[in-house]
């Protein structure tokens, strides 16, 4: 079920981004920024948790979850460390995914020859 | 003369509803490869279901970033569309395209500065409401 969840809930996301995209000027850049903007705002009441446990990597892989680990990481050291646990905890969640990218990306720059 | 902007909305394509149903295919997808490749993490490894979560997403980006530099992933982002810019795919492509596209000006200036050309707005936004929510929630909790 957890497949049918997930297939359906990112499914879902990228239908409202392409109907933005369509329907607007924003670009591709915009959009992903106002997602990750609604993504802080879905950790309210865990909400966000009850969805990663319904869709799986159906709720992981939206850049609405980045939203909702940057927010779920700081809320997290907050409780520890006061108020400078929102400095602290940050990227507690995300840095897998940047660290990623940034090491992929680079190997593939230097490898790969820019096809256009 | 015409605004830019004016010209750009003209050669835009007219929205079409096959657009949103490649839009949904290509999310559905995404999500489905990376479902499968957790529950093979899970099968074949000794991680838990929520720890298979990391290694998943690496997977995912590594794979984006190997399309990217053999140019299938632009054919298939201009079919799918928001499908495959909405997923964290769509990170890992920017990312890569802008190291690919300014490799030309060098290691440091060229691909050292333009990794985050694009991505970089998705940090940029992502932190500053993380942090005003953040604030907002910290006082709300505490108090």
């Amino acid at each position: 079920m957890t497949y049918i969840y997930g297939a359906i809930y990112c499914g879902l996301i990228c239908v409202i981004g392409q109907f933005i995209y369509d329907h607007t000027k924003l670009t591709a850049g915009h959009i992903t920024s106002i997602f990750v903007v609604i993504g802080t705002l879905l950790d309210f009441g865990d909400l966000y948790d009850k969805l990663l446990v319904l869709c799986g990597a159906g709720a992981s892989l939206p850049i609405t979850s980045f939203g909702h680990s940057l927010i779920h990481g700081t809320m997290f050291e907050t409780q520890g460390n006061g108020f400078l646990g929102i400095f602290m905890g940050m990227f507690n969640l995300t840095t897998p995914g940047i660290t990623a990218a940034i090491i992929f990306s680079f190997i593939v720059a230097l490898i790969f020859k820019p096809k256009s | 003369m015409k605004d830019i902007n004016t010209i750009i909305q003209e050669k835009k394509p007219k929205p079409k509803l096959s657009n949103l149903i490649f839009a949904f295919i290509g999310g559905a997808t995404v999500s489905v490869l990376g479902q499968f490749i957790m529950d093979m993490i899970v099968r074949y490894t000794d991680l838990s279901k929520s720890e298979a979560v990391t290694p998943m997403i690496i997977i995912i980006i590594a794979l984006t970033c190997l399309l990217t530099g053999l140019g299938v992933y632009d054919k298939l982002a201009t079919i799918f569309g928001a499908g495959l810019f909405i997923p964290i795919t769509g990170f890992a492509n920017s990312m890569c395209s802008s190291a690919l596209e300014s490799k030309h000006e060098g290691l440091v200036y060229g691909i050292g500065s333009n990794i985050f050309k694009l991505a970089g707005s998705v940090l940029v936004y992502g932190v500053v409401a993380t942090y005003l929510v953040g604030v907002v929630r910290f006082i709300y909790e505490n108090l």
